[in-house]
């Protein structure tokens, strides 16, 4: 007590100003194991910087024939990708239309980003971003497919690489999140057959790996429909897809609806709203907003998984390098095709990550408030 | 209008009929396509011989034998990496974890580095790059790296002696000793005597008297068993993809154990390895074990990709066999429900784990 007293109404002792030397101190050389581990960890970031750049640049074959003259080098093959970029990029899409599937998949980037940063800012306009998405996938179909506009046609077994790509994760997610939306609900306040069906379809499609159902796509799909009836592989693929993340988006959904106080639904229920007005209204843009950095996550989960469909024959982006790489001038090459898809996969993936947790800290904020 | 009762009623009536009305017409059609193609429907085919061949495996499967022992073969291939796999993402989950989360941020930045590449590339394409690396970067049968044990590494693969003769029971019972003496001195040593107990009793009794040694002859080896190089780029690849996971959700654990408890420990004068060993860890732990053990389940799914590097998993048997029988249904259904029944185990372990845990109040 008297301690107290004695130190009440004086200012606390001044702490020594935290200059840059002394936190490198605190933080990297705090103990002899620390600065051991300082030491060695520059040792290694020097030698990879090192390495790198000898291997990129001076050993880089910047102009070279074929992989014999790559080999020779020692290093990146640069050339390489300079031949075959467009390639790997769009694939077997015709060469002097590839513009078309080039501007495509700006329009699928413009639409997600858009999508993205209204909901960052909080000023998503549901119907103006539906009316973007719905203007701008016919702008897309228009030019993957052609034949409007004096666009030449493009059949769909053509469509290959980057659009590929980011349409099955697009337009895959798109449908299974409505898809997971129905599901929550249905398992949250269906009655109990429907309850059961709902958690038979969660649990089954969560319990089995996604390339035994693109097996079901591309092989028993045939043999599940009438004769006569053919369905597009594409479509099938897409529909797997679908299928497969809906079950993973039903999960995530469940979450948010259980985090909606119940109350907030008795009070829709008292003003005279019905079912599907109260979900619509009240319930899921609530429960929306608590789920969207799930709903990223399960997205860049489904970006990455669209590289399964090389197991079916389908040419997306890791397809297409495969191919290229499948060149008998570049024969046997494969750290240049992968390490360029890889950047291109690492960038989407990043940044989608970098946006969920910046949403998640908004919501946090929000929360606090 | 309907009323709710009425509507409750009706709603489930539809959904079923619905339901039913889908899988009859799925079933119609599928008998239609099957008779036209004559093909029948059934698991007989599974006792017919196969043709292909497989390469070593531990149920000791030949090109000849039944397609259920193939089917078995890769139940077990696959169970074989998915569970070495666990077991290992755990460790490398752990390290990366705690690297993260160490004081210097040179360290700490490394961890991020590694996490951030991991997660945000695809599998498959990792899986593939390491398959091409290893294949490319080990030499050939005929300049095969010697190993210590008259083992040998090239693009082949790992050879190494088999035993031709081994005493299965007293082998088996070892292992079981090792394992009782590990769980009774638990905390006091058992860790080292248990292993070593094993180790001693195997040595003395169990030591298989003849050897399968590998030679080279011409290009490749003849004896011994392969270990074939597939097997080591999938559950590198594996291991590297999900450890980041891991490593995730085991920080996050440690992070979710309160500060509360870290300054108790510290005031009773724990030092930093007893702090985390003996009071970080296990709270921590209990809270990442439900999703590591998620984590674990679809480690197991990802190794169906297996296929695409042609190591003979589950998955690439009922494609081969696909293609030599023509039954793509039944090996279809076969997969799935092989996946199917191995994550509803897993889940009803974890349900009764947490249970447990809820029970002693945790």
């Amino acid at each position: 007590m008297s301690r107290v007293a004695a130190l009440e109404g004086r200012p606390p002792p001044a702490e020594a100003p935290r200059t840059l030397w002394r936190r490198l101190r605190e933080s990297c050389f705090a103990s002899i194991p620390n600065a051991l581990a300082t030491v060695v960890m520059l040792w290694l970031a020097a030698a990879f910087a090192g390495a790198a750049w000898r291997y990129l640049v001076t050993d880089g074959a910047w102009v070279a024939e074929d992989i014999r003259a790559c080999v020779a080098k020692g290093g990146f093959c640069w050339a390489f990708l300079e031949d075959r970029w467009r390639q790997i990029l769009f694939g077997t899409f015709p060469y002097d239309q590839q513009w078309r599937a080039a501007l495509a998949s700006l329009l699928f980037v413009g639409l997600i980003a858009a999508t993205a940063w209204a909901s960052l800012r909080g000023q998503a306009r549901p119907r103006a971003l539906a009316a973007c998405w719905i203007a701008g996938i016919g702008a897309i179909a228009a030019l993957m497919w052609g034949g409007v506009a004096g666009l030449a046609p493009v059949p769909s077994r053509l469509w290959s690489g980057l659009p590929l790509t980011l349409m099955l994760a697009a337009v895959g997610t798109g449908l299974a999140f409505v898809g997971g939306v129905l599901l929550a609900l249905a398992r949250r306040e269906g009655p109990p057959l429907i309850r059961w069906l709902a958690v038979a379809y969660i649990e089954f499609f969560r319990g089995v790996p996604l390339i035994s159902l693109l097996f079901v796509a591309s092989i028993l799909a045939p043999l599940l429909l009438p004769q006569g009836v053919e369905i597009d592989k594409l479509i099938r693929a897409q529909a797997a897809f679908a299928m497969f993340f809906a079950a993973y988006m039903a999960e995530a959904m469940r979450g948010g609806l259980q985090a909606i106080p119940d109350g907030q639904k008795q009070a829709a229920f008292a003003l005279g709203l019905g079912f599907w007005r109260v979900q619509l209204l009240v319930v899921l843009p609530q429960a929306l907003r608590l789920v969207i950095p799930s709903l990223v996550n399960i997205f860049i989960a489904a970006f990455k998984d669209t590289s399964l469909v090389i197991v079916i024959a389908m040419m997306d982006l890791l397809g297409t390098a495969n191919i290229a790489r499948a060149d008998a001038r570049w024969w046997g090459i494969y750290i240049e095709p992968y390490l360029f898809i890889g950047v291109i996969y690492l960038a989407f993936c990043t940044a989608m990550a970098a946006y969920a947790r910046a949403l998640e800290r908004r919501l946090g904020q929000a929360a606090r408030r | 209008m309907l009323s709710a009762r009425q509507r409750w009623y009706l709603s489930q009536a539809l959904a079923a009929l619905l339901v039913l009305g889908f899988a009859w017409w799925l079933w119609g059609n599928l008998s239609a396509n099957l008779e036209r193609r004559a093909l029948g429907l059934g698991f007989d085919f599974l006792a017919a011989r196969a043709s292909f061949e497989m390469g070593d495996n531990l149920l000791g499967y030949r090109a000849g034998e039944s397609f259920f022992r193939a089917f078995a073969a890769g139940l077990v291939n696959t169970l074989l990496v998915a569970g070495l796999g666990i077991v290992l993402t755990f460790f490398v989950g752990l390290c990366v974890a705690l690297m993260r989360l160490a004081r210097n941020p040179l360290v700490s930045r490394a961890a991020w580095l590694y996490i951030e590449l991991a997660r945000n590339t695809p599998l498959l394409l990792q899986l593939l790059f390491w398959h091409q690396l290893v294949v490319r970067i080990l030499p050939g049968p005929r300049q095969a790296i010697a190993l210590p044990g008259a083992m040998f590494l090239s693009n082949r693969g790992l050879v190494l002696p088999v035993p031709t003769a081994l005493d299965w029971p007293v082998a088996l019972g070892a292992v079981a000793l090792g394992l009782v003496v590990w769980r009774v001195l638990r905390g006091r040593g058992g860790a080292l005597l248990g292993p070593l107990a094993g180790t001693l009793l195997f040595a003395l009794f169990a030591a298989p008297t003849a050897w399968d040694m590998p030679a080279l002859r011409g290009f490749n080896f003849r004896g011994g068993g392969t270990v074939v190089v597939e097997f080591f780029a999938l559950l590198w690849a594996l291991v590297f993809y999900q450890g980041a996971f891991a490593a995730e959700t085991i920080r996050s654990g440690i992070l979710g154990v309160p500060q509360g408890v870290e300054e108790a420990a510290v005031s009773l004068g724990l030092r930093r390895p007893a702090r985390l060993r003996f009071i970080t860890m296990p709270l921590a732990l209990r809270i990442a074990i439900p999703p590591l053990a998620s984590q674990a389940m679809s480690l197991t799914k990802n190794s169906s990709l297996a296929v695409a590097i042609g190591y003979p998993d589950l998955v690439r048997v009922s494609t081969v066999t696909i293609s030599e029988t023509g039954r793509a249904v039944e090996c279809i259904v076969l997969i799935l429900l092989v996946y199917l029944s191995l994550s509803l185990a897993t889940a009803g372990l974890m349900n009764g784990w947490n249970a447990r845990m809820a029970g002693r109040g945790a």
